[in-house]
């Protein structure tokens, strides 16, 4: 009977992959990266995460929100209290005075990260009509994760490097972004970065294209998940425990069942 | 796994088999231990509610003489600038005559050790049921101590909010707070 | 209740005794969980039941504590639940173990049904058992499609429009159906309010149903892997210890799986676009379910007729609550059924197959696969159940329980 079912089992797994096999589609993935944080003893790099939030300050937060963070939460990743109570006192906040009048005072840590437009409307209108998606939650917001970024990143191609082919097929014009990795290949947001686009404090690694891709991603990968080492650390206590458990149980019920079988 | 240990179609001995028994209750006891702890620790304040758990008030505008409240935590903080006949009345007072005992010097002693004998900074929550007592506002009844009076159940606060009279069993708590510059405090 | 051995139960300490004296609530437990004759030949498969509890347990403690920091406004609704996963003290435990708990509550129960088809545990005299256990299935998709419109991500809110819309194929009163689930003129604030109420309410009847499916169960006690009547005492143990502990290895071992996906996957069973606020004005590229209504969503959508479609959807849970009339065998387990069985599992492969195509877009071969996928539902329950249970014959049974325990082993 186990043989059966066994067997059961194998055919439907053959069946199973046959169809997952047909399921193959013709998008374009981008290339699989290795991340700090992947994995079940992942953590966040630091010191990349510092440097893309460098580079999220200095490019990205022009037009991009990043409505779910604190400036507090910039202390998880290794930044001092001093060092962050100045980053947010650099900007200005609205708020209302005592007497209950508008007024701007400098952010707190407290605060939510600043957005750069008053309101989605606003956003769009300043864009062409789309406004930028706000980041907090992008790298698990989008198939692919961070690699999807990543490619978005790094996979603008110019103009003048496409095949005719490709101008073709997806009837790109010079006033096009035309990205390897963005769906319909056409996207509305213009190359953010290029090498030397940011320049990092002596000692680090050159701001080239990638570095600084890579380092914005491990930035929004920690803003999407702030919790992930925790996750992580507990993760691997509570699979070791249960695995102990199962391991007793299981030695519980044999001994039940001794003069049963 | 442990079940190696155990012979196959026996019993195993009486001292293994409880051994096991008594091992496998423990771990179970503590898996539901840890299983719990994050329903308990999910009831804890949030870190949003933590950040914002300190305050910044500028006394400048308050003249002598008069108090005003603050809302800190969710509850009415007393500011009173208070006068020398107030902070003299408050000093001359034996210890022994309160319910309560505690220096006025104590009460209005900031975070970094400075005494401002002019500012009284207190927690304005009647420690019998937590009403919130009169006397910050001009006009307000202030007791027979000239500090505050709960209207609820009746206690009577003097100038350094002390509890003199009535049923509270403790003086107005004083907040950890910290003097940032002369008319700048930070509470909590 | 099943015919228990000998005397009511004594109880030594005075309390307990005075307590079941004017309650039997010890009595009951004793019977019913402790001395509860039992088939002493159940393989691991009839620890699902216990693992099913356990998930709905699980899934209320943890959503009774979800609701305790989630807003039900439009407005609020996606940032409380990022408050819960970033702010609240082990909110993104919680709610990671809410979210997968309902993809592994499922699981637990695909596999109980699944069970309950192969082994036969359907037929006579379990009929109402198993229709009580089809009213739970019901129950839990209702329950689980309002909870996956709380968090108001992209595919909450246009998982809700395609879903509710589904009743505009009712002739006539439709439309007007329509605009009464959502309380409006499209799903918004009224519609995620009740959505909330009724995503608390119904585990609670769940539970009830659950309830009444157990006191089902223990009127004719379990069926068994050979799918014979116990015959006495040889052929049966006592549920405490000898189930209990088998349930609870089968519960941890189950849990384990569990535990990995939490702790380390908790979003691969998720749709990457729910991370994105509800947009009424964009629909996303595809609206799939999660996982375990795709082969249902796969039948709604081979059917090239709006009302047809919902139909067959409805009447492919539906046919369920037939399966005990529908089945004609005179033996319930697969095991001595030389013929069937295969169909049990091609029947297992074709909802899996189903289910891949509810994942894809209805284009290329999908649609013919999910439509031969349909046909094949529909005919493995209402003509194959019938038809081969008259002309297959089943393997001779053996004469009890304990005779086939012990040939077994002895082999």
């Amino acid at each position: 009977m186990r043989k059966l079912l066994v067997s059961g089992v194998i055919a439907l797994a053959a069946l199973g992959a046959g169809a997952v096999a047909i399921a193959a589609e013709s998008v374009v993935h981008p290339p699989h990266r290795h991340w700090h944080f992947q994995g079940p003893f992942g953590t966040y790099d630091r010191a990349a995460a510092q440097r893309g939030f460098q580079v999220y300050k200095e490019v990205c937060a022009a037009c991009h929100s990043l409505s779910l963070l604190s400036y507090r939460n910039l202390m998880e990743i290794g930044l001092s209290e001093d060092q962050v109570k100045a980053i947010a006192a650099e900007v200005q906040v609205p708020d209302l005075s005592e007497d209950g009048s508008p007024i701007e005072r400098p952010g707190r840590l407290s605060d939510r990260f600043k957005k750069p437009f008053p309101n989605e409307l606003a956003a769009a209108a300043a864009n062409g009509g789309k406004a930028p998606p706000d980041l907090s939650l992008m790298v698990k917001a989008r198939e692919g994760g961070p690699d999807y970024l990543f490619g978005i990143l790094t996979g603008y191609v110019p103009f003048e490097k496409l095949t005719p082919e490709q101008i073709k097929e997806f009837s790109v014009t010079k006033d096009d972004n035309f990205n390897l990795y963005f769906p319909g290949h056409k996207i509305a947001m213009p190359a953010p970065l290029s090498d030397g686009k940011v320049t990092y404090i002596e000692g680090g690694p050159k701001a080239t294209l990638d570095q600084m891709a890579s380092d914005v991603t491990e930035f929004l990968a920690w803003a999407s998940e702030p919790h992930l080492e925790a996750r992580n650390r507990t993760g691997i206590r509570v699979v070791l425990f249960l695995l102990a458990f199962a391991g007793l149980m299981y030695a519980v019920k044999r001994q039940v069942w001794a003069d049963k079988h | 796994m442990a079940s190696s240990t155990i012979p196959s179609g026996a019993h195993g001995d009486p001292t293994r088999r409880d051994f096991l028994m008594v091992a496998t209750g423990a771990m179970a006891a503590v898996g539901a231990i840890a299983t719990a702890w994050p329903f308990i620790n999910n009831l804890n304040p949030a870190a949003d509610t933590l950040a914002l758990s300190s305050i910044e008030v500028n006394v400048k505008p308050i003249a002598v003489g008069q108090a005003i409240t603050v809302k800190w935590r969710g509850r009415p903080v007393f500011i009173r600038h208070r006068t020398p006949e107030d902070i003299k009345e408050a000093e001359s007072v034996k210890l022994s005559e309160l319910p309560d005992p505690e220096t006025d010097t104590a009460r209005v002693t900031d975070s970094a050790k400075k005494v401002r004998p002019e500012w009284l900074i207190v927690v304005g929550v009647c420690t019998h049921l937590g009403c919130v007592p009169l006397g910050t506002k001009q006009g307000d009844p202030r007791g027979e101590y000239n500090g505050w009076f709960c209207p609820c159940h009746g206690s009577q606060y003097d100038t350094s909010g002390r509890i003199r009279k009535g049923p509270a069993p403790a003086n107005l708590a004083v907040p950890s707070y910290l003097f940032t510059s002369d008319t700048l405090v930070k509470i909590g | 209740m099943a015919s228990s051995h000998g005397a009511p139960p004594v109880f030594n300490n005075k309390v307990i005794a005075w307590i079941d004296h004017r309650l039997p609530i010890f009595s009951y437990v004793e019977k019913e969980y402790h001395t509860f004759p039992t088939p002493r030949n159940f393989n691991y498969f009839w620890n699902f039941g216990a693992i099913a509890t356990v998930m709905l347990v699980l899934m209320i403690a943890t959503g009774v504590v979800l609701a305790t920091n989630y807003t039900p406004h439009v407005t609020m609704a996606f940032d409380s639940v990022e408050r819960i996963m970033r702010d609240v003290p082990s909110g993104w435990l919680i709610r990671y173990m809410h979210m997968t708990g309902a993809s592994f509550f499922f699981a637990a129960v695909y596999v109980h049904i699944f069970r309950g088809l192969y082994y036969g545990s359907y037929k006579a005299p379990r009929e109402l058992l198993w229709i009580l256990g089809v009213v739970i299935l019901l129950l839990m998709m209702a329950t689980a499609f309002m909870g996956y419109v709380l968090p108001w991500g992209q595919m909450s809110f246009w998982g809700a429009t395609v879903i509710t819309n589904l009743f505009s194929a009712i002739p006539v009163v439709g439309d007007s159906i329509v605009t009464w689930l959502w309380g409006g003129f499209a799903v918004d604030n009224p519609t995620l309010n009740r959505f909330f109420a009724l995503h608390y309410l119904l585990p609670f009847i769940i539970v009830a149903v659950v309830a009444l499916h157990v006191v089902a169960l223990h009127i004719h006690g379990s069926n068994n892997p050979l799918g014979i009547d116990p015959k006495g005492p040889q052929d049966t143990v006592p549920f405490h210890p000898y189930y209990t502990m088998k349930d609870g290895f089968g519960v941890i071992c189950f849990l384990i799986v569990y535990a990995i996906f939490v702790f380390f996957y908790p979003n691969a069973l998720g749709e990457p676009v729910n991370y994105v606020p509800a947009n009424p004005l964009v629909t996303p590229n595809e609206i799939v379910p999660e996982w375990y209504l795709l082969p249902f969503y796969a039948i709604l959508r081979a059917v090239p007729d709006k009302l047809g479609g919902v139909l067959c959807m409805f009447g492919a849970i539906a046919v369920l609550f037939v399966v005990p009339w529908l089945d004609t065998s005179r033996v319930r387990s697969c095991t001595f059924r030389p013929i069937y069985k295969w169909f049990v599992f091609l029947l297992v492969a074709d909802v899996i197959m189903l289910g891949i195509c509810g994942a894809h877009p209805p284009e290329g071969w999908y649609v013919p696969l999910s439509r031969i996928g349909t046909i094949y539902y529909f005919f493995h329950f209402i003509i194959l159940l019938p038809v081969l249970g008259k002309i297959e014959r089943p393997l001779p049974l053996p004469p009890s329980i304990a005779d086939a325990v012990l040939k077994k082993k002895v082999a």
